[in-house]
């Protein structure tokens, strides 16, 4: 990647997308004022802001650098891993976004602890989502790393890690100052660009191929030396028995993860409505799906016009197959475009998983649990500011740190506990009129407990065979064996865990509160006693 | 608005018996089947048509494989084919939503919200 592409011409176009955002998130600070406005925006955006800040919060580097390299290099299966991201945002239409808005004031734990014990659900909500927070910014932060390498020419450890540590700096700096407000915008921002970069390079590909996929496709096998494999499933997950129920557990926890993610759930508070959340997920789910629908293009692009050895070859391996697809098209400039919304993608995805973390701390630890709510409002935001300012440095240290690991593993994993330890109690709690404290504590402690238990004894973190071309094991620890589940992904056993568990649990207690059901129940189907919308 | 910084959220405005009320009336009642009688059909059937999916493209590749025009096959279709379902689960869930859920939701908060005036 050193001969192609210019260093300078891609810091300079971040450059310029840094100080446009940080003058943005300048300017729209100056009405933070109460925490609704630091936490949840002030409830005033729109359905359809929502829904682009949505996306842009949801499409990490993962999903851009990610899904156009894993069709770029294994074909129909990189799509298929695209198709959970997708439908699993029906659950959060059908069943979550408009509840949650109505229930709830900031966090996944207004809801869950509306009618139930306020601190221990408090804490344990806090908990899961801090969890998740955790595994998701690993992973960003560790993609941070590789992308610098790859765009702009940061070869060495020091070089990555300053950068780690500005992009770090720069993202607490949005938090800090712009709150949910400044985070929006940098998300909304970040949407249409990334957005308008993938469609023009769709509409180059396709046009390159006379707008005809089957060419397309025909073509990239063509390049691979006629491997009809890719354009057929299994040709990445299908090695063995064990590599095919790995890739269920997979489609598992990405179908049902996305709607127990807390910073996408905690931008549901930021509309005056839940007619306003049930709009914003519906542009969610349509620039969503039509972000997917490019990345096979993309893939297949990257795959006919760069081929895979090339793309193998780069520095940033798979993940470098739609920067050097955008090189090939548009030469030095489109790169250094594409290079800063990949920037851009990290820099966002990462202040909305700070932003949640904080609140979580803050509002549910700290102002309900330790304080039991008798304290004044500045004084949450000011440890939600503090907090923020210490998940960034456990961010840029993490980043560091898992520099080298597997993101899109990182990023199944948030998914994975996300469906285990949230979604449950979720449901739970706005659909089971039984369910009770006890039940709630089982659920999400048992399924986070069942989740990270089976991560570390899974063959990710220890124990596959080494490879014979890099001399390292792919697991995540060299040298030791320790583990005995055999999947990388635990969805599929800590899913069902933290459902039948929170239905065990329940049964275990006779607590009922019938007010309370009734108090919630019509809340969080009429909207009566909602937040309402910050006027200024 | 004054009251928005108060914790904890439950200090809103309808009091617990309007609540209760509310709850026992026929036209929340009504409610509650129309969402639930949309929702959970549709979760079940979304969720069903994605694994079968799912275990389709990890058990019958050679099915999956078969080509239909061109280098496009049966894989490629059905999967294009989530995208659209989908889309198409989300359009109708907006129009059922708009049509039969959004009045009665509508006039049940506006009744509560009034009582306590």
């Amino acid at each position: 990647m050193t001969d192609i592409g210019n260093p300078a011409v891609n810091i300079t176009i971040f450059a310029v997308f840094v100080i446009a955002t940080l003058f943005i998130v300048l300017r729209v600070s100056k009405t933070n004022k109460t925490a609704a406005d630091y936490y949840a925006g002030g409830r005033a955006f729109t359905g359809q802001q929502n829904g682009l800040a949505i996306s842009g919060d949801y499409l990490s580097a993962a999903s851009f650098l990610g899904i156009a390299g894993a069709v770029a290099i294994y074909g129909y299966d990189g799509f298929l891993y695209s198709i959970g991201f997708l439908v699993a945002w029906l659950v959060a239409l059908l069943l979550v976004a408009e509840q949650l808005r109505n229930t709830g004031r900031f966090t996944m734990a207004d809801v869950v602890s509306y009618r139930l014990r306020q601190r221990p659900v408090r804490t344990a909500a806090s908990t899961t989502t801090l969890a998740v927070s955790f595994f998701y910014l690993l992973a960003q932060m560790a993609g941070a790393g590789g992308l610098v390498a790859l765009l702009l020419g940061i070869d060495g450890q020091g070089g990555q890690r300053v950068v780690i540590g500005v992009v770090g700096a720069i993202m607490v700096f949005y938090v800090l100052v712009g709150g949910m407000k400044g985070t929006t915008w940098v998300q909304i921002i970040k949407a249409v660009l990334l957005v308008a970069g993938t469609a023009v390079m769709t509409v180059w590909v396709m046009a390159k191929h006379n707008f005809n996929l089957s060419a397309l496709m025909g073509a990239a096998v063509d390049r691979a030396g006629g491997l009809e494999e890719l354009l057929e499933p299994m040709n990445r997950y299908g090695a063995s028995g064990t590599s095919k129920l790995d890739f269920i557990s997979l489609a598992v926890a990405l179908v049902l993860g996305t709607a127990g993610l807390p910073h996408v759930l905690m931008r549901f508070y930021t509309v005056p409505s839940a007619k306003e959340a049930r709009h914003s997920v519906t542009w969610a789910i349509a620039i969503i799906g039509l972000f997917y629908l490019f990345s096979l293009v993309l893939g297949y692009g990257a795959g006919a016009l760069v081929g895979s050895e090339e793309i193998l070859n780069a520095p940033g391996g798979v993940n470098s197959a739609a920067p050097l697809l955008a090189y090939e098209l548009g030469g030095t400039l489109l790169l250094g475009i594409i290079a800063a919304v990949a920037f851009a993608t990290i820099l966002a995805v990462v202040a909305g998983l700070t932003i949640t973390a904080s609140a979580s701390f803050a509002h549910d630890i700290y102002a309900n649990v330790i304080k039991k709510g008798q304290m004044r409002a500045n004084d949450e935001v000011r440890v939600a500011r503090i907090t923020a300012v210490v998940i960034g440095a456990v961010a840029i240290g993490g980043g560091i740190v898992a520099a080298n690991q597997n993101i899109a593993f990182l990023v199944a994993l948030a998914f994975a506990v996300a469906a285990s330890a949230n979604l449950p109690v979720i449901l739970y709690s706005l659909f089971w009129k039984r369910f009770n404290t006890s039940g709630a504590l089982w659920s999400m402690y048992g399924g986070l407990l069942t989740a990270v238990t089976l991560i570390v004894f899974s063959p990710a973190v220890s124990g596959k065979p080494v490879d014979p071309a890099t001399g390292r094991s792919p697991s995540m620890i060299q040298g030791v064996d320790f583990h005995w589940y055999p999947l990388d992904n635990p969805g599929l056993v800590s899913i069902p865990a933290g459902f039948f568990l929170g239905w065990l649990g329940t049964r275990l207690s006779k607590e009922f509160n019938q007010a309370k059901y009734a108090e919630m129940e019509v809340r969080s189907l009429t909207g009566a006693g909602a937040e309402k919308e910050v006027q200024h | 608005m004054a009251h928005l910084d108060d914790p904890p959220p439950e200090r809103s405005s309808p009091t617990a018996e309007d609540y209760e009320a509310a709850w026992a009336s026929p036209e929340f009642i009504e409610l509650r089947r129309r969402v639930r009688s949309f929702a959970f059909p549709m979760t079940v059937a979304f969720m069903a048509w994605y694994f079968l999916y799912v275990l389709l493209s990890t058990y019958a590749v050679g099915f999956m494989s078969t080509r239909i025009a061109g280098n496009i096959n049966i894989g490629l279709v059905l999967g294009l084919g989530q995208f659209a379902s989908t889309f198409l689960i989300t359009w109708l869930y907006i129009r059922h939503a708009d049509r039969k859920l959004d009045p009665i939701a509508t006039e049940l908060r506006n009744g509560l919200e009034a009582v306590q005036r």
